[in-house]
Order: C-alpha cells, then sequence, then structure tokens
C-alpha cells in the first residue's frame, strides 16, 4: 500500500501528562481510515500533532514522505467544532472561500472561477441555498457542513477530520459520508477520529484502534477485532462486537 | 470660513492637517476593525496611556542633546517606545501569573500613565520646558500644527492604511478562525503581532490629532458602528475607515475654527454620532427596523389565524 | 513638626484614605471580572461633574457626588444598552461609552466659563493633592484645637466619611457579596439578589471614585482599583486576607508615593516636587509588579 501518512514514535505531553505515547501508525494512501478508542484516548491529539497545532515531545510525522511545511498546501483539517466567533461578519460563502486563502495568497483578486468553485463546495455538501447567510445563522450541523465545505474547497490531498459526525442530525451525517466516499473514490486520503463503533465498518476502510498508544491498525476486515477493541477499551466494553458488525 | 475648511480652502497648512487628520482616521477605522474582530479593543486603551512616560522622555532627552524638544517625530519614537513596553508588560503579568488581561489593562493603563505625569511636572519644572505644548498629547490639537507635524501625520497614515489593505486577508482570517489560519500556514502570533505593532503605529500618528485618552475611541467606535451595516468583514474594515476619515476630517475642519477647544472629543463626538445613528437605524441589525420587524411578524402571527 | 501638620499630614490622609477605600471596591470588580469598570466610571464621572457645576454654578460637593453618581449610573446602561441591542462585546461596548461620555464631559468643560473656580481637565485627571494644606496648624496642640481642626480642608472629612459608608457597605454585605462573585448561578438559587448587589456595587465604586477624584484625580482613582487588588490577589488565596493585602498595599503605596514625589527629587539634587498622584500610581504599579514577580499566589493561569 502508498502511505499518505506517516507517524513514528510521536509522544505529545500536556503539563507533564502525556497524551499520547510513542504512536507508529500508517495512513494509506487513496482511503478511509477512522481513528477509534475512547474519550481521552488521545485520537484529536494525534490528529493536531500531525497538523503542527501542539508542540510534540518526540518523533517524526511524514506526510507524502515530507515534512508538514512542504506540504501544507495538501492538507485540510476539520476540526470537532470550530471554535469561532460566531457573530463574527462573515458570509457562508466567504467562510468557504477562506480554503482559497493557499491559492489567492495576500493579493490575488477573487475571480468567477473562485466563486464558482466555492459554490460547488457548498452545493456537494448540501448548502448551496444558504450562501449568502451570516455564519451564526446556521445550525449546529449545517455549521460543520460548511466547515466541510472550506475543506473541500482547500483541494487537499489529505483530509484530516475530528469527529465530523458528532453533534450532527442524521441528514448532516449522511451528507458528509457521501462526500468523504467521494474523496475516497477521487483518490484522496480520508483520516476521521470517529466514535460510533456500530458505522465503523459501514463508513470505513480502514481503522486505527488507539488508546494513549496505538494498539492496532489495518484493514477493518482484520483490524477491527473484538479482541482488539477489548484491548483498546478495556473493560468498559461489555459488549465485544464481532468484526464487521459492531455494536457499541 | 467653515465652508472655506471644509473645501480645503482655508490656507495650505490647514488643508494639509485637515488631510492628514483624516487619512488617520480611515487607517484608525480600518485598523480597529480587526482589533475589535479580534476582541483586543481594550489593549489598545492600555497602549495609548503608556505612551505619556514616552513622550516626557523623549522630550528630556532631545532637550537634553540640546533640541528643542518639540520635534514630532522624536516624540512619536518615544511614545512608541513606551507603548510597546506597555504591550510587553500587559503579556508578561498574564503570563506570570493569575491575573485576568483585564486587570493587566487596567494596571498598565493608570501606572503608565501616572509616570507619564510624573514625567510631566518634571517637564514643567525645566527651563522652556513650560511652553512644551506637551498637554496637547492629552486631547490633541492640530489648530496650529507645523507643517513638518502635519506631513508626518498624513504620511504615517497613508502608510498604515496600504498596510491594512496589502494584510487584510492574513489578519481578518487570524480574526474569525486562528486554529484553521494555523493549518494554512498563518501564524496567528506574528499575525497578532502585526495587527498590535499597526494599532500602535495609529495610537502614535493620532497623539497630536485625537489625543492618547482619546484615540482608543477612534480605533473602536468607528469599528462598531460599522458592523452594523455589513456582514462582511472586508466591508467592515472599509466601512469603518469611511466612518473615521470623515469624522476627523470634520472634526479638524471643526477645529482651525474653535482652535481653543481640543481636537479629540470633537472628533469622538462625531464619531460617535454616527454610531448612534448605526446602532438605532442600520437596516440590518439596526435597533428599530428590528423592531419594527418584529412587530410586523407578530401582527402577520395574529392576522393569520 | 509644624511644617509637616500644615503641609503634608492631610495630603498623606486624605491620600491613604482614598486609596484604601478605592482598593476595597476593587477587590470584588477584580474578581468579579469587571476591573476596567473602574477606569470607565473614572472616565465618565468628569461628565457628571461638570454638569453638576453647570447647572448649579458652584463647585460643591452633594450635586457633584450626585451628578456623578448619576452619570456613573447612566454609563453603565448604556453599555449594557449597547451590548444588547448591537451585540457589541463586552469590551468594546465599554471603550465605546466611556470615550464618548469622557469626550462629551471634556468639550462641555471646554464650553463652560470655570475660570473662577478650580476645575480643568488636567485638575480631573492629576488631581492636586499637594495643594490640600492645613495652613491653620500652628504646632502639635492643633490637632486638639477645635478652631484649627475647623479650617483643615474639606476633603479631609469628605473622602473619611465615603471610606466610613464604603467600609460598612462591604462590612455588610460581605457574605452575599463573597458568594455571588465567586457562583452567580449558586448565589441566584438561593436568593441573592445578584443584578441588585452588581449594580449597587457600581454605584459604590462611583461615589468612591467621586469623592476621590475631586481630591486626587482620576489616575490615582483607576490605579487603586487595580494594582493593590491585583497585587493582593497573589498574596493569597483566600478573599479576607486579599482585602487585608490590598488595603495594606494601598496605604503604602499613598504613603510611600506621596513621600517620594515630595522628597525624592530634592534627594536627587532638582527643586521641585513632582506629581503626587502620578507617583503614587508608580509605587502602586511597582508593588504589583513585585507580587507577579515573587507573589506566593502568583500561580500562572493554566491553559487550554
Amino acid at each position: 500500500m502508498t502511505v499518505a501518512l506517516s507517524v513514528r514514535g510521536l509522544t505529545v505531553a500536556y503539563a507533564q501528562n502525556p497524551a499520547i505515547t510513542a504512536v507508529d501508525a500508517d495512513f494509506a494512501a487513496g482511503a478511509m481510515t477512522a481513528i477509534i478508542g475512547p474519550n481521552g484516548a488521545g485520537k484529536s491529539t494525534l490528529l493536531r500533532a500531525v497538523l503542527g497545532l501542539v508542540p510534540r515531545r518526540a518523533g517524526e510525522v511524514a506526510i507524502f514522505g515530507a515534512p508538514l511545511a512542504r506540504v501544507r498546501g495538501r492538507i485540510a483539517y476539520v476540526p470537532q467544532r470550530a471554535s469561532v466567533d460566531w457573530d463574527f461578519p462573515t458570509r457562508v460563502t466567504d467562510v468557504v472561500q477562506m480554503g482559497l486563502y493557499r491559492q489567492l495568497g495576500l493579493l490575488g483578486r477573487v475571480h468567477r472561477r473562485h466563486r464558482a468553485l466555492a459554490e460547488d463546495c457548498l452545493a456537494r455538501v448540501g448548502m448551496a441555498d444558504y450562501a449568502t447567510r451570516q455564519i451564526g445563522q446556521l445550525s449546529g450541523g449545517q455549521q460543520q457542513r460548511v466547515f466541510l465545505a472550506r475543506a473541500l474547497a482547500q483541494e487537499a490531498d489529505l483530509y484530516l477530520l475530528d469527529e465530523p459526525f458528532a453533534g450532527v442530525d442524521a441528514a448532516t451525517e449522511t451528507a458528509i459520508i457521501g462526500v468523504l466516499k467521494g474523496l475516497r473514490d477521487a483518490g484522496r486520503t480520508v483520516v476521521a477520529v470517529h466514535h460510533d463503533l456500530a458505522t465503523v465498518a459501514g463508513y470505513f476502510d480502514r481503522v486505527l484502534l488507539m488508546n494513549g498508544r496505538a494498539i492496532a491498525q489495518g484493514p477493518v476486515a482484520t483490524a477491527f477485532t473484538p479482541d482488539a477493541l477489548q484491548a483498546t477499551y478495556g473493560g468498559r466494553l461489555a459488549l465485544a462486537p464481532t468484526a464487521g458488525q459492531g455494536v457499541a | 470660513m467653515f465652508w472655506q475648511a471644509l473645501l480645503l480652502q482655508a490656507g495650505y497648512n490647514a488643508t494639509l492637517v485637515t488631510v492628514g487628520a483624516a487619512l488617520l482616521g480611515v487607517a484608525a477605522g480600518a485598523v480597529g476593525s480587526v482589533m475589535v474582530l479580534r476582541k483586543r479593543a481594550l489593549v489598545a486603551d492600555a497602549m495609548a496611556h503608556a505612551t505619556l512616560p514616552g513622550v516626557a522622555m523623549a522630550f528630556m532627552v532631545m532637550v537634553w542633546l540640546g533640541g528643542d524638544g518639540r520635534s514630532l517625530a522624536g516624540l512619536m519614537a518615544g511614545a512608541a517606545l513606551s507603548a510597546g513596553c506597555g504591550l510587553l508588560t500587559v503579556d508578561w503579568i498574564t503570563r506570570k501569573s493569575r491575573l485576568a488581561e483585564d486587570a493587566a489593562i487596567g494596571a498598565v493603563l493608570s501606572v503608565f500613565f501616572g509616570a507619564g505625569i510624573v514625567g510631566l511636572t518634571v517637564i514643567q519644572t525645566m527651563q522652556g520646558g513650560r511652553q512644551a505644548g506637551l498637554e496637547g498629547f492629552l486631547l490633541g490639537a492640530t489648530a496650529g500644527m507645523l507643517w513638518a507635524d502635519a506631513l508626518v501625520i498624513a504620511g504615517g497614515g497613508a502608510v498604515a492604511v496600504a498596510l491594512v489593505w496589502l494584510l487584510r486577508r492574513p489578519l481578518l482570517l487570524v480574526a474569525f478562525d486562528p486554529g484553521f489560519a494555523e493549518t494554512v500556514g498563518i501564524s496567528p502570533r506574528r499575525a497578532d503581532l502585526i495587527l498590535m505593532a499597526l494599532v500602535m503605529a495609529v495610537t502614535v500618528i493620532g497623539l497630536k490629532v485625537v489625543g492618547l485618552i482619546l484615540v482608543v475611541a477612534l480605533l473602536i467606535i468607528p469599528a462598531v458602528a460599522a458592523r452594523f451595516w455589513t456582514d462582511r468583514a472586508g466591508a467592515m474594515v472599509w466601512i469603518a475607515g469611511a466612518i473615521g476619515g470623515a469624522a476627523s476630517y470634520l472634526g479638524a475642519v471643526i477645529s482651525t475654527l474653535a482652535p481653543a477647544l481640543p481636537t479629540g472629543p470633537i472628533i469622538v463626538l462625531l464619531a460617535a454620532g454616527v454610531f448612534l445613528v448605526s446602532l438605532l437605524f442600520a437596516p440590518a441589525r439596526g435597533a428599530v427596523p428590528a423592531a419594527l420587524r418584529h412587530r410586523r411578524v407578530r401582527a402577520l402571527r395574529q392576522a393569520a389565524p | 513638626m509644624t511644617a509637616f501638620l500644615q503641609l503634608s499630614l492631610t495630603p498623606l490622609l486624605i491620600g491613604a484614605l482614598v486609596a484604601a477605600t478605592c482598593a476595597l471596591v476593587g477587590n470584588f470588580l477584580l474578581l468579579r471580572r469587571q476591573a476596567l469598570l473602574g477606569d470607565a466610571i473614572s472616565h465618565v464621572v468628569l461628565p457628571g461633574i461638570v454638569l453638576a457645576f453647570v447647572i448649579t454654578g458652584a463647585v460643591a460637593a452633594a450635586p457633584m457626588l450626585l451628578g456623578a453618581a448619576a452619570v456613573a449610573v447612566a454609563a453603565v446602561v448604556a453599555i449594557e444598552a449597547v451590548k444588547r441591542l448591537g451585540r457589541v462585546e463586552p469590551g468594546a461596548a465599554m471603550g465605546v461609552v466611556f470615550t464618548t461620555f469622557f469626550a462629551a464631559g471634556v468639550l462641555l468643560l471646554e464650553q463652560t466659563d470655570t475660570s473662577a473656580v478650580h476645575l480643568d481637565v488636567e485638575h480631573a485627571l492629576m488631581g492636586n493633592l499637594e495643594s490640600l494644606v492645613w495652613f491653620a496648624a500652628t504646632g502639635p496642640g492643633s490637632l486638639i484645637d477645635p478652631a484649627a481642626l475647623a479650617r483643615l480642608p474639606s476633603e479631609l472629612p469628605r473622602v473619611a466619611a465615603v471610606a466610613v459608608v464604603v467600609v460598612a457597605l462591604c462590612w455588610l454585605f460581605w457574605r452575599p457579596l463573597a458568594l455571588a462573585t465567586f457562583d452567580e448561578g449558586f448565589a441566584r438559587s438561593i436568593g441573592i439578589p445578584v443584578t441588585a448587589l452588581g449594580f449597587g456595587l457600581v454605584t459604590v465604586a462611583a461615589i468612591a471614585a467621586v469623592a476621590a477624584f475631586d481630591a486626587v484625580g482620576s489616575i490615582i482613582v483607576i490605579a487603586m482599583f487595580i494594582c493593590p487588588p491585583a497585587a493582593a490577589r497573589l498574596m493569597t488565596d483566600r478573599l479576607g486576607r486579599q482585602v487585608a493585602w490590598s488595603v495594606v498595599f494601598a496605604v503604602v503605596s499613598a504613603v510611600l508615593g506621596y513621600m517620594l514625589a515630595g522628597y525624592g527629587p530634592l534627594w536627587l539634587g532638582a527643586q521641585d516636587a513632582v506629581s503626587a498622584a502620578g507617583m503614587i500610581a508608580v509605587v502602586s504599579g511597582v508593588i504589583l509588579a513585585l507580587a507577579v514577580r515573587f507573589g506566593p499566589c502568583r500561580g500562572a493561569p493554566r491553559r487550554g
């Protein structure tokens, strides 16, 4: 398999307490991988460390074989819930156009093709009708979709998403998974922190199970096993699911 | 006389002062918008008050070196230096202690200003210090400004406006979503540093026109007023620039007619007038249109069944 | 000795009383994250005082106190209105209101003929602590001489009265204030009128600011609202001790600042004193800096 993102010995600590320790993981290019583990397992921290948003104590991260600084333009990130000022004077379409920052730079004019791209990205997440709304006027799920559209506008090769389905309604979840599968089918790499064990097999190709350190990884069929889940969640998982039809 | 001044026909010097004030106003409105959106409004107040010891110190140093001490450029350099110290002190207090930023702001504001007042009383006892006219820096005095000073203000204002135009995209991106900005390679820390440098520039340029006590108003009020008229950050920056520019222009004109009045309060009250009109009547977010919409909806609802 | 009684005793007493009063109120403002409200209030009392002067035509204590308190309350209402009506963030709302009020006060002052009285912008900012002298004092005996005592500067009994009132109010409302400051929701749930209490605190702060303002100028007021309580916060984790520390720091700032302003230049070979108000603010800043560096409970905040 071709590796899009490779993590070696990655350790991150917040105020002396290690959040993740010596994580080794490879994420296959052109596949959808779920990062799974209990609360506090360091799943979000792993993504944030890959993006350089938290300082790493030790370890190496290679993205398409290169360090982060050289491939920033090929990565897009959707946080769990954007911590932005929802009253900020910006419309939905302006938020999506922010995804074009690296293309536009300081002074590049916003041309018609840029606007068209933003509108297309909004349409892909089913939000075309809301383009001129102020961002705070949307519901939580709609806002989440807009931030996904912003990531689409970045036209990245590697998409990192932190619990894209947390707190969204069923319609939004269906819309988002459709978009992500579309990305994969177009050859992009998708990595998402995921919580719902029941949908892992239906949504993803591969998994990384972790709890402070990496526990198991590989295709869903071989790595998403009751034993691995038991090792990840400890005694907290009363009902161990069988591969392919997980029960949370 | 008013019309002559308004139409820039009250003399070469008065014209330059008026244009300089207007440029300062545009810069303040534009920079202030980014600052307000980044929620740094009151840090600017601390910086503005922190300029006073620098002004006093610069005066003393220039006199000591045998100059006349009133060179605006020299005083501005001193002001910038001590404003920078004030900013660093706010940062130091919040980093090293449990005190919240507002307490640090208030402490720096009052202590630096107090030190500045001590400096002014020292200058008053110096030879020739009584005519220093540094009091004009408290509340602004544009009437009778020197040609060179007006040139410095106009030039500085123009440069600040140009910089905001150049850097508006990363600055606004960081103001909206610093986490995202970082993932596309903009350092929020560096953007904040640039923002504060711009705020400092406006503060220092504004010393002579608005005065250090009220220059923060010229940064905040146009920005807050502009927010009522638009839901787009890019537009807000220039609407605020227009409001700040208009208020400063008109304020400087009024000041040529009433040279005894300090210029700062005039400009601030003009901007506050625009703010009040915006708060009440701006179509999208104003209070009156909102109340009317509310009543119409209620009337419709009552009529429906 | 006589010189001390005549020239230094009353300014020292007034400075210390004002500083302690403001610091006392400042503790609660600080803990309620309203530290800058003190700053805002001390700006807006200017139009209040000028308005009172315009209406009554005299520099009298009672109308000025009333006028300033009224304008301070109006400013607080205006800040709330701007926040709610305009959905403006608190810091910016405060900035809009207090600068506008101050600008209005300055222009009103400049338009009014105050040449006969001691009322101008500089005086409002810097006060004139040094001028509050007691020339009737002829020796230690004057301290018990009713005729001499009657000629004490009128500012002294005024700030003393305000100090007594503020201390009494803090003592009386200590428990609900502490509760409402720490946990507003809980305080509400057990029936403490939190909103009224907050408003009362602002009003008391305004009264303290006005009484102080007239005697010592607004810089001391702002500095004393913030610096001693902030320094005190870093000395202890208990409210009662914090308040005690803050009063000590305030009094030390006032006394040391006044002395340094008066005698410091002489030591350095200069002839004239410097601004006592400015010096007091500087000393309080130095105390705060020491507390930030060495205070036992300075505890850097946990972030993220």
